[in-house]
């Protein structure tokens, strides 16, 4: 790689911090609990808005997994999620009400955050409807998983998002609060992800999944991204570059192998397909404050108004981190 | 009598320590302790005070420790001197670290030295037989010197160790010594352990092992030959390594692989792993097992683990497997088969074979209309879509994803000179793609096609040209599919001949001779039709020498099949 092009991946890093700490100027201090942050303890970062519904599942399952301190902006939600939060012990909660949009999709209130509280700690960056399984999870929690990547010297593990769905519409089963929402949607696509490699970030770019087959069957490059870098060893110097698809410095992308061998992965279950689904994603078209003009969400309302079922007779059926493996989904790479 | 001491060098996890330390204390072997210098004062205190109360744990002098240095050997002595001075009934010396475990009774493993009380328990193999490391450094390391850090000074230990290699300098192996590497875990005897430690040339070798590259692993593994009378080159703890060098951490769902494994002490173990902690110190003498250790299992599963690390799943494309071109271990996951021209040449061979191979057959797959799945499905195996547009996203995947998705089951698919030519080449450097081609059978197509004579001469003359550049992909010096390629002309002297040596290629068809034939299209009226091709100046070269009506012999008749072979 040229040395202007490294060069300018540096100025582009640099220009993330900055907007980081320029965006985060219209955030407000709901409540600061991160005096209780140790040494080597986990983190979960999250941005959200409108969530309340899903956070006593999503608290509980990341606790039981290891994860000690949640820190998380809410984006202007009326629905008693702030409150919720501020009365968690572990959790430390930012407000704003600024463009979700102009934040590049909340990135810059994480990164600001990140570079904050993150350095030196192995931080995860999850949305609330994001449930990390890697491998091993249903019997070593997090710490097991970090304290190997530590020891093998590895600084970012990459987790593929894969959309869960449910069979028949996905309004027929309403979700509780409280509720596992893969009792729901337990289906999943195994086996039809494309793959391309982006040379300038390093990255692998994957798209694919339910939502590619049923929204975007004529326009494939438009379908959204699957590939995340979620759990991250975190220094002051590191930004999230776009979602958490792609992080720089550049070599931190790099969670495959090129050699043939396999390294080390897990899979970010996707909460998404849900009866919230509908009403988010008209809500979500009005606000236009998402990607690319929320082409995504007009797609979505398009066949929506349809009522669809992503369901087909090739569906896998949800079980455990080992059929994921099995799958080809996640990797054990080394760890055994 | 306490017959079997413990050496534990400690730098992390305390506690854990500390309650492995009690738990062989209390079962009256006596311990030292080697707490790296480079931990807080605070904590050795806190340890201190912890063991307080057993009066056969001992500290020795503290030493600063880093990986693959000489500080590990030196503090290893001066522990031992203690362990030798102040437990004179010691017989064996069991070198452990804060990170081990022991998994079966200590009276267990005393009874076990007792009925071998001159056996030295060490690993220890000769470099030239063995490919001990696995970087490169194996007997380099006795050969040159490294006064560097490699974990501290890397840039300067890699140069330092290119220098030595330029200017071929070589260090001398003091008289006496062969080099000899093994685990760093041992367990000694006193006699020979003294006798290591009270050699009169002692102060001369440990100068040498000084410069030695990761001395822990063949200080006393050489030393030990000079001394030994009976060796048992092998280590007592299990203690695997994974491709970094780095060893392999045992966590609570290792419970049963580790009890089943009937070794004495297990390194290294996660400092939260509460279950194996609580089960293994807690377990007295259940039954006298008696059993020889057998790591055999364990080996096995971490062989895997290496194995998936560094050769993955042959096939597999995804999140952290992406390798470059070539480096794949095999294109595809399992072999499967290319159709060419057939269905042009054969009215009903899709059904035909999917008949006589038991299995689903797909159309042309790569059809720029509509991805052919069996049956015309709209899905397939892993959700894979008929759309074109996902397909021609990117097409190579399209082809990985559907033979990793059926894997255990043979595909077979039709390819001709209509479809999306871009995963050609892909599939003609696939290894275990069996491609077979009959050129210029899209002519029997266009030939009952109800078109303009104008139409069809210009895609003839498509279909030819992205034909021949296909033929020209499969010749080429880098392709590895299994490849037949008949013209037409060819195929048509002997078709059933030739059907069967391709299924015959095929595992997992039957074996049998085929009985029933698939029904050739008419090709009555052809040779006339490929000559008003070439009347019209586009040569049908592909078909091959096609004979001419009148001159010779029609290979096959109006709707007759061909010839059977018994």
């Amino acid at each position: 790689m040229k040395a202007i092009k490294r060069y300018g991946l540096r100025l582009e890093r640099k220009r993330f911090l900055v907007r980081g700490w320029r965006k985060s100027r219209a955030v407000e201090e709901i409540a600061n609990r991160t005096d209780a942050i140790r040494e080597g303890d986990i983190l979960a970062f999250c941005t959200l808005r409108n969530e309340k519904i899903r956070l006593k599942y999503f608290l509980d399952y990341y606790r039981d997994r290891g994860v000690d301190h949640f820190l998380f902006v809410d984006n202007d939600s009326g629905d008693g999620t702030r409150e919720y939060l501020t009365e968690q012990p572990d959790c430390s909660v930012w407000w704003t009400d600024a463009s979700y949009k102009r934040a590049r999709f909340g990135m810059d209130w994480i990164n600001r955050l990140l570079r904050l509280y993150g350095h030196k700690h192995w931080c995860l960056t999850v949305d609330p409807d994001e449930f990390l399984v890697y491998p091993f999870s249903d019997t070593r929690p997090i710490p097991a998983l970090t304290d190997w990547l530590d020891a093998s010297s590895i600084k970012s593990f990459g987790a593929m998002l894969l959309d869960m769905y449910p069979k028949g519409s996905i309004t027929e089963q309403p979700y509780r609060d409280g509720q596992n929402p893969f009792e729901i949607a337990c289906w999943f696509d195994a086996g039809n992800y494309a793959i391309n490699r982006n040379w300038d970030y390093g990255n692998l770019w994957i798209q694919g999944g339910p939502r590619a087959r049923a929204f975007f069957p004529d326009n494939p490059a438009r379908a959204p991204a699957l590939n995340k870098i979620p759990l991250v060893r975190w220094q002051k110097h590191y930004a999230y570059a776009s979602s958490t698809h792609m992080l720089l410095p550049r070599g931190l992308n790099l969670i495959y192998d090129e050699w043939g061998g396999e390294k080390a992965s897990g899979v970010l279950l996707h909460a998404k397909f849900l009866d919230t689904f509908t009403t988010k994603a008209a809500e979500e078209l009005e606000r236009r404050q998402h990607y690319a003009a929320s082409a995504e969400y007009r797609a979505y309302a398009d066949v929506l108004r349809e009522n669809p079922d992503f369901w087909t007779k090739w569906s896998e059926k949800y079980i455990n981190w080992r059929q994921l493996e099995i799958l080809g989904l996640m990797s054990k790479g080394n760890w055994a | 009598m306490s017959t079997l001491g413990f050496i534990m060098m400690c730098h992390t996890a305390l506690d854990r320590a500390a309650e492995v330390a009690r738990h062989w204390a209390d079962r009256d072997s006596p311990v030292v302790i080697h707490l790296d210098k480079r931990v807080e004062r605070a904590q050795f205190d806190w340890l201190k005070r912890e063991l307080a109360d057993l009066e056969n744990v001992k500290f020795c002098k503290r030493r600063k420790c880093e990986w693959g240095t000489w500080s590990l050997v030196e503090a290893s002595q001066t522990a031992s001197e203690v362990m030798l001075q102040e437990f004179p009934g010691v017989r064996h010396v069991y070198l452990a670290s804060g990170s081990c475990l022991p998994l079966r009774p200590v009276d267990e493993l005393r009874a076990y030295l007792a009925a071998r009380p001159m056996t030295d328990f060490i690993e220890s193999v000769t470099i030239r037989d063995v490919d001990w490391t696995i970087d490169g450094l194996n007997t380099e390391r006795f050969h040159l010197r490294f006064p560097f850090s490699w974990k501290r000074h890397r840039f300067l230990f890699d140069r330092y160790v290119e220098f030595q290699r330029r200017f071929g300098l070589k260090r001398k192996t003091p008289d006496g010594l062969q080099p000899h590497l093994g685990s760093q875990w041992w367990c000694l005897s006193r006699q020979t352990l003294s006798a290591i430690l009270h050699d009169r040339r002692r102060r001369e070798f440990d100068r040498y092992f000084q410069l030695v590259w990761i001395p822990d692993e063949s200080y006393y593994q050489t030393l030990v030959r000079n001394y030994s009378r009976n060796i048992e080159s092998r280590s007592l703890t299990l203690s695997k390594f994974d491709f970094q060098g780095k060893p392999h951490v045992f966590y609570d769902d290792h419970l049963h692989l580790l009890r089943r494994s009937d070794c004495f002490v297990a390194r290294k173990i996660w400092p939260r792993a509460d279950r194996l902690y609580r089960t293994f110190l807690n377990e007295e003498n259940n039954s006298a097992r008696r059993a020889e250790p057998t790591p055999g299992k364990i080996d096995r599963v971490f062989a895997k683990a290496l194995e998936r690390r560094t050769r993955g799943r042959p096939g597999l494309y995804m999140q952290s497997r992406f390798p470059n071109s070539d480096w794949e271990n095999g294109k595809t996951a399992a072999p499967y088969s290319v159709f060419q021209g057939f269905n042009d040449l054969f009215r009903d061979f899709e059904p035909w074979l999917s008949r006589r191979l038991g299995a689903p057959v797909h159309g042309n797959l790569f059809d720029p209309k509509r991805v052919r799945f069996a049956g015309d499905a709209d899905t397939f195996a892993g959700c894979l879509s008929a759309a074109p547009g996902l397909r021609d996203h990117n097409p190579e995947r399209f082809l990985t994803n559907l033979i990793w998705n059926t894997r255990g089951e043979r595909q077979v698919f039709m390819f001709g000179p209509q479809d999306n030519q871009r995963p050609s080449r892909f599939i003609a450097s696939d290894s275990n793609a069996q491609i077979s081609v009959i050129t210029g059978a899209w002519a029997v197509r266009l030939f009952t096609a109800n078109r303009n004579f104008k139409d069809i001469r210009t895609e003839a003359a498509r279909l030819q040209r992205r034909e021949v550049e296909f033929v020209n992909t499969l010749r080429h010096v880098r392709s590895r599919a299994e490849i037949r390629i008949w013209s037409l002309a060819e195929f048509i002297e002997e078709p059933m001949e030739n059907l069967q040596r391709i299924l015959d290629a095929m595992d997992g068809a039957q074996s049998n001779r085929l009985t029933e034939a698939p029904r050739m299209a008419n090709l009555e009226g052809l040779p006339m039709f490929l000559q008003n091709l070439k009347n019209q100046g586009m040569n049908p070269f592909a078909v091959g020498d096609f004979p001419q009506e009148g001159v010779a012999p029609l290979p096959s008749g109006a709707n007759s099949r061909p010839y059977l072979v018994k």
